[in-house]
């Protein structure tokens, strides 16, 4: 029960729960049915069903309930599973605790995040292409900073997105108005440009065949086709941009993960600094899903069309429309960037850097189409024929693993299905060794 | 919270950039006469200049014409600024901060011992925890309709944690789309209008009633009590209202918040109650919306542990949603809300999660209760301060802030004058809409000792 409180010059104790409250509750009316005149926003009326995410965890719920002693195994949603290095998790820690004396105490920071943090995430990720820690937003992560954007750019914008891509930079641009109804036949919102991403043309879009829009979602790393594209496709991509007038929005969320020299971040490419604005977490890269800490890089030569620099919207959104990432979660952030907590975080991506290569093997050793898990922490497998919901299920109902359907990224990941590789070795090992089984 | 450093921009062609966050002037994006402040020598180019050697490259993405409406910066980096600029002036002024409502003191010991506890807990195998329900840990959401909510037919899964109420309010704006139209309380809380104007529910500012177009502007005054004359206000689809009041300090009574339900309920029209000060009330005035039979079928609350616990930057607060609360086709709003919620965000942090939850133990709330009857205390002397002084004073009871009027004077000049003075920040009023113009914001957030010398600061100065 909720005591009020008591300002502190009246007697303490009393307790001033409102004596007409109980005789006024019997007249509430507890029945549902009376509606406001409040009209549905329609952009919300556009989304088909829910969020993918949360319809996974949906499914996953169900079959636990249908097979209550399975050993079901995830390799559905990306979510992180080894703990956080400790010095990191100290580092927090301490940060907490000097929050109660006053030497420690920090109410609101900058919006724009703490400056040392924004320092360091320049001088780690940004170093040789000449990002100002001033160009850094730091924020409590790119699916946040993806809405964010989106109330910068507002309704009138076109947007386009590889096909298949990461579900939010659709839903987000239908949820601010910049898409038109969903098209059953085609499974695509229209009024957004879908640039197909298989394996004909490398997982790289063909430029030639897509439509100028004002925006390019591009992520890579490619979250879920695992494909880090080549520095002579991103050259083609900011000269395309360029050469239309476009923004790049580029999601370097899984850049920790590449192995090979792909481009980590969009401003490797010369002249990327007046198209693109790049995005990254913390999450993949540090196992802060839950801890919730990104960054966004918005160059300061990054212009309208009118001259206005996008930096400036972009800072009031943040300074209007958000009140900064929690403190304790950047006193992570900058002890994952010293060189210990550096180190620490690289075994950890080392570690799901393994899952993924153990998970690929296995499925490529039964005759898989099997791409990915070389630069991501995913393997993208392809059922030609199939629907992926179909193969979704069929792969729970006889391995008890949870999965992710391809279709559910868009339609050119129908007949795919994306295995994540974050979990426990054991579980991954195991997972290959049903999956091995199921399909051979 | 510091406003963003115009210095190191480059050859920018934008005349708007500096006069951006120049107050209280209103700033038109349109008027390019404004002067530029650049630190950098570069060649500065009008949009239509015809390609030469230094030409600077402009996509082709045109700026969002909401963003365009915007006057001058959010008000509180403005406030921040002019705080740097003094202390540059002034280098050697002890300046004290009674602007930004900002906590001083530090958390209570149980509350970051559980944070701290929880971030050692991710290091290991078994405290280790990825992505959370986007709507906040069932403890949490739990603890929350039990502690505030009690009795009140709200529950657990009514309830929507997050990472404060400002972060709500932008996502509240997402969920209801740029068709509909918003009463404000004025003067209120700045992100009600500011989210709405970047929304796109809004008109054009009007300079000279200082005012967006087709935003209702529900006056608040000493004469009527702070709390409008809904008589006269026009329908409107939504009703932001803050009680205990940011900034005039007005807590509604049980009455009004009574009128309020009803003029909602035969408008059809959506209240967005903010409750973030709700812990500082004195009288005996309602802590929540729904203690008003009728309200779940017509009010969203937001709160805040912000001014609580002094979670300003640990980052934690939350919306409820009733189930009760209808779409005009009966599409629960709550439906909407949560897939707002699991598509634009990804749930507050799981380390002020913990601390959230021992802030609702009994410890915890004890803890809480003794620190805002900390700054209710700082908040007396101010209110003391200033009515020694002759000044009419409101608020200062219910809320953390004192409002103070200043009759016929630009709430700016004084503002101004008060920072020259006595080194001392405050808020003008009309910072928070033109119902502000006239009065100054004093915030009781702060040490002891700072609020006792701008007390004594403001006495040498009014004597």
């Amino acid at each position: 029960m909720y005591k009020l409180p008591t300002f502190c010059s009246m007697p303490s104790g009393v307790s001033l729960w409102p004596r007409m409250f109980q005789a006024s509750m019997k007249l509430q009316n507890e029945g549902y049915g009376r509606c406001t005149k409040v009209s549905r926003n329609v952009n919300l009326e556009r989304l088909q069903k829910d969020y993918l995410f949360p319809e996974i965890s949906k499914r996953e719920l169900q079959h636990l309930q249908k097979y209550p002693n399975a050993k079901l195994i995830s390799l559905g949603i990306g979510d992180t599973t080894e703990p956080i290095p400790e010095n990191i998790a100290l580092s927090m820690a301490n940060y907490a605790h000097a929050l109660s004396t006053t030497g420690g105490y920090s109410g609101y920071g900058a919006e724009q995040g703490n400056q040392v943090l924004r320092k360091a995430i320049v001088e780690t990720f940004y170093k040789d292409v000449l990002i100002k820690d001033t160009e850094v937003f730091v924020s409590d992560g790119a699916q946040c900073d993806i809405s964010r954007l989106q109330l910068l750019l507002g309704s009138k914008v076109t947007i386009a997105v590889q096909d298949p891509s990461f579900p939010a930079y659709v839903d987000s641009s239908v949820i601010i108005g910049q898409a038109g109804d969903f098209k059953d036949e085609t499974r695509k919102y229209q009024n957004i440009e879908y640039m197909h991403c298989g394996p004909q043309n490398n997982f790289f879009p063909d430029l030639m065949a897509t439509t100028r829009t004002d925006i390019i979602f591009f992520c890579s790393p490619n979250n879920p086709t695992a494909h880090a594209a080549t520095r002579e496709q991103l050259q083609q991509l900011v000269k395309f941009a360029r050469d239309n007038g476009s923004i790049i929005i580029f999601d370097s969320a899984y850049a920790s993960y590449i192995m090979d020299d792909s481009p980590r971040s969009i401003y490797e490419i010369p002249g990327a600094k007046e198209v693109a604005i790049e995005i990254s977490s913390f999450s993949k890269f540090a196992g802060f899903t839950g801890v919730r800490l990104g960054w966004t890089v918005v160059p300061e030569e990054l212009l309208f069309s009118s001259g206005f620099p996008v930096i400036n919207d972009f800072n009031r959104i943040v300074s209007t429309c958000f009140n900064g990432a929690s403190n304790i979660s950047q006193a992570g952030g900058l002890a994952c960037l010293s060189s210990e907590g550096f180190g620490a975080i690289c075994s950890l991506i080392d570690y799901y850097r393994e899952n993924a290569k153990i998970l690929v093997n296995s499925l490529a050793s039964v005759g898989l189409e099997v791409y990915g898990g070389v630069n991501a922490p995913y393997a993208w497998v392809h059922f030609p024929g199939s629907k992926s919901w179909d193969v979704f299920i069929e792969i729970l109902e006889k391995a008890h693993i949870i999965t992710v359907p391809g279709c559910g990224f868009g339609p050119g990941g129908e007949g795919y299905i994306r295995m994540s590789a974050f979990g426990h070795r054991e579980s991954i090992l195991e997972a290959s060794w049903r999956l091995e089984k199921l399909f051979s | 919270m510091a406003a963003m450093n115009t210095n190191n921009l480059g050859t920018s062609t934008i005349s708007s950039l500096s006069s951006a966050f120049l107050a209280p002037t209103s700033f038109n994006s349109r008027a390019r006469s404004v002067p530029v402040r650049v630190k950098r020598i570069g060649v500065i180019k009008c949009v239509a200049a015809p390609q030469q050697e230094q030409t600077v490259y402009q996509t082709n993405v045109s700026r969002n014409a909401n963003m365009a409406k915007l006057q001058a910066g959010y008000l509180f980096p403005e406030i921040a600024r002019r705080r740097a600029a003094h202390l540059q002036k002034y280098p050697n002024a002890q300046v004290i901060s009674l602007g930004i409502g900002d906590t001083t003191e530090p958390i209570p010991e149980v509350i970051t011992s559980a944070m701290a506890k929880r971030c050692l807990g991710l290091s290991t195998l078994e405290g280790y925890s990825g992505y959370g329900a986007e709507q906040g840990e069932k403890l949490l959401r739990a603890a929350i309709a039990s502690t505030f909510y009690s009795n009140l037919g709200i529950e657990e899964d009514d309830i929507f944690v997050s990472d404060g109420a400002k972060c709500d309010i932008s996502r509240l704006q997402l969920l209801f789309g740029s068709n509909v139209k918003m009463a404000v309380q004025d003067p209120s809380y700045p992100a009600y209008v500011d989210s709405s104007v970047i929304m796109g529910q809004t008109g054009q500012f009007q300079k000279d009633v200082q005012k967006y177009g087709n935003i209702e502007y529900m006056r608040c005054t000493p004469e009527n009590g702070f709390f409008p004359d809904l008589s006269t206000v026009a329908r409107t689809d939504i009703i932001f209202f803050c009680s205990p009041n940011n900034p005039t300090g007005a807590a509604a009574n049980r009455d009004q918040l009574t009128q309020l339900v009803k003029f909602a309920k035969e408008n059809g029209s959506i209240i967005v109650f903010d409750s973030a000060y709700a812990m500082y009330m004195s009288d005996d005035n309602p802590r929540t919306i729904f203690e008003i039979p009728g309200a779940k079928e017509v009010a969203i609350e937001t709160s805040s542990f912000s001014k609580y616990a002094g979670f300003t930057g640990v980052r934690l607060g939350w919306t409820v949603v009733p189930k009760q609360l209808l779409f005009s086709d009966g599409f629960p709003v709550a439906k909407d809300f949560n897939r707002i919620v699991c598509t634009c965000f990804n749930g507050a942090s799981n380390i002020p999660q913990a601390g959230g939850l021992a802030c609702l133990s009994p410890e915890g709330l004890k803890a809480m209760q003794e620190v805002i009857g900390f700054y209710k205390e700082n908040t007396k002397i101010i209110v003391d301060t200033f009515n020694s002084l002759g000044f009419k004073v409101y608020g200062g009871a219910n809320a953390p802030y004192v409002w103070v009027h200043f009759p016929g004077r630009s709430s700016w000049d004084v503002f101004s004058e008060i920072l020259e003075k006595t080194h001392v920040v405050t808020t003008p009023g009309s910072g928070f809409g033109p119902g502000g113009e006239g009065f100054i914001r004093v915030s009781a957030f702060g040490h002891r000792k700072n609020v006792l010398e701008a007390c004594r600061r403001f006495k040498e100065l009014y004597r």
